[in-house]
């Protein structure tokens, strides 16, 4: 089967000569829910930009279902639906004349986008909305628009660059929510986010790109197991005072709180087993960070070290 | 597939850009029809009754045609200018990058657009003058065809100049600094053949004088220039405006970095 995406050797230099992408090379598979991952400034938009054709490339090539963007722009473009980070649609035009027009773009007969567009804005909870000016809606609600425009060609791939910046929790999951149904009915999902509690509970492949080069290219599951040491947290009942725990790494923070850093090889029973011998009773514990962010400190990190080792040869 | 594809994505750009200026109307098709009252008023009646005729006809008949072509001229640039400098500025065009629009329908959307605009308010303003004037009409195609063309080459005047605009004062730069003047110098409120034989000379190169007057020979039958060259100098601008812009979206001037 042919990948739903496919970037070999991609290298973007913008004018003044920053170098944004230095050559990178990601395979999606049809189907799958992917996280590309970054720090601001990684070069994640600049790769979203080249495969939707708002960013010219250096060099490199990019195939979106087997078709070449060099080649045949036009139908590696009608396979795509880019939400972007950017609201980016008219603020003067209804909700309905917005993804009338962008279905219009794409060939959609208007009777038929007609259709789309309610069918949209009903599962998104924007119908109510439908006829009121874009600048009206609040933030989430133009994420929300943003996502129904995506989807009124009915494109095989979603791309989504920070869908849930700025968006309250409980819309959040709604969200999630909606991607994972999409998902589930054979769309091929890209999503960059901030939110790398969002790339855990949704993606099932992963890249992290770091300074224009991917640093990291797996699954979820490989990259998790990768995590040799997690932090915890445990609260303690007030003033119990606790001392360092004999044999494990860990920081008392106050009186009532210590942090324990847990090896792969260690089980956390030991640390219990330390806090009984100090008769201290534990009230709760909980992971001191998300664990894909633990890995991502880590290999974002180790990609500035590289890059900038490369810089200095 | 793609011909019926591209055809349906025209008519969504042209729809848009018709719908845009018909729902802020009276800052897009009322102010020419006050601005033309008033030149029928003054020049018209005030002073024009103290000029005696003009090529064989009253002067209000006279400046009629060149009036109309003023308001197709300055809406059919204004439209296309300010409303693809504002969908850059919001970023919207990008709903058209992104999509499968081969560049010569957005540049043939954008450009249909602004010839809706500029003809509409052509037709508001020959209404407007019916009130001050008896129109004559002597040949109806060169009417249409000459308003057509004149409509076309600003519209995609008015797209090249959004293309490179970096702010709105930069839309207002050249219809205020060239378009005018040229318009004003085009022969719309005398004959060419008034002026001295060097500025004769001056005004052969200014365009508008060819669509001025192919203009008004359509109404009145009187022209200054060959109807011929009028009609050359409208397709040979044409041609090439299409061609720059064309040649500046392909490359994504001002719209991909």
């Amino acid at each position: 089967m042919l990948p739903a995406l496919e970037i070999s050797g991609l290298t973007k230099i913008y004018k003044g000569g920053f170098q944004a992408l230095k050559g990178i090379d990601l395979t999606v598979k049809q189907g799958d829910f992917f996280a590309l991952l970054g720090p601001n400034g990684a070069g994640k938009s600049t790769t979203i930009g080249i495969i939707t054709s708002l960013v010219n490339k250096t060099a490199g090539n990019v195939a979106v279902f087997g078709h070449d963007i060099d080649q045949e722009l036009e139908a590696a473009k009608s396979f795509i639906g880019l939400v972007p980070q950017e609201f980016n649609f008219n603020q003067f035009e209804s909700l309905m004349k917005i993804l009338v027009n962008q279905a219009g773009y794409y060939g959609v007969e208007r009777k038929l986008a007609v259709q789309r567009a309610e069918k949209y804005l009903k599962q998104l909870n924007l119908w109510e909305k439908r006829n009121d000016a874009a600048r009206m809606l609040s933030g989430g609600m133009k994420r929300r628009l943003m996502i129904a425009r995506a989807l009124m060609h009915e494109p095989k791939m979603l791309i989504l660059d920070e869908p849930t910046a700025g968006v309250d929790i409980e819309l959040r999951r709604s969200m999630w929510e909606f991607l994972r149904e999409l998902n589930k009915q054979g769309i091929t999902i890209i999503l960059t986010t901030h939110y790398l509690e969002e790339a855990e509970m949704l993606c099932r492949n992963i890249a992290i790109i770091d300074s224009g080069i991917i640093v990291e290219n797996t699954d979820m599951k490989s990259l998790l197991a990768k995590l040799d040491v997690e932090t915890f947290v445990f609260d303690l009942k007030p003033n119990s005072e606790p001392q360092e725990l004999v044999g494990l790494s860990s920081r008392v923070i106050d009186s009532h709180t210590i942090e324990v850093d847990v090896k792969k090889t260690q089980t956390i029973n030991a640390v219990f087993t330390e806090l009984n011998n100090q008769g201290i009773d534990v009230l709760s514990m909980r992971n001191k960070s998300n664990r894909l962010e633990e890995l991502f400190v880590g290999l974002v990190g180790s990609g500035q070290a590289a890059s900038k080792s490369a810089v200095k040869e | 597939m793609g011909s019926s594809r591209n055809i349906i994505a025209l008519k969504s750009i042209m729809h848009k850009e018709i719908h845009r200026f018909m729902r802020i109307w009276v800052q897009t098709l009322v102010p020419p029809a006050i601005t033309i009252s008033l030149y029928f008023v003054i020049f018209g009646s005030l002073i024009g009754s103290r000029i005696g005729e003009m090529g064989g006809f009253d002067y209000m008949s006279f400046i009629v045609p060149g009036l109309i072509m003023m308001s197709v001229i300055t809406n059919s640039y204004s439209n296309v200018a300010s409303s693809f400098f504002s969908a850059k500025w919001q970023r919207n065009v990008e709903e058209m990058l992104v999509a499968p629009v081969p560049n010569w329908v957005i540049v043939a959307g954008y450009v249909g657009g602004g010839m809706a605009r500029g003809m509409l308010v052509g037709s508001i303003v020959t209404l407007v003058s019916m009130f001050f004037v008896d129109i004559q009409i002597h040949n109806i195609w060169v009417i249409i065809v000459t308003v057509a063309l004149t409509s076309a080459t600003f519209a995609l005047g008015g797209l090249i100049n959004a293309i490179f605009a970096g702010s709105f004062d930069d839309i207002s730069i050249i219809p205020t600094f060239i378009l005018t003047p040229l318009t004003y110098l085009g022969g719309v409120f005398y004959s060419i053949s008034l002026l001295p034989e060097f500025w004769q000379g001056v005004s052969q190169i200014n365009p508008i004088v060819y669509m001025v007057n192919a203009f008004r020979y359509g109404f009145l039958g009187i022209t200054d220039v060959s109807l011929t060259l009028s009609f050359a100098v409208l397709g040979v601008f044409i041609v090439s405006l299409y061609t720059i812009a064309m040649v500046l979206i392909t490359k994504g001037i001002g719209l991909r970095s």
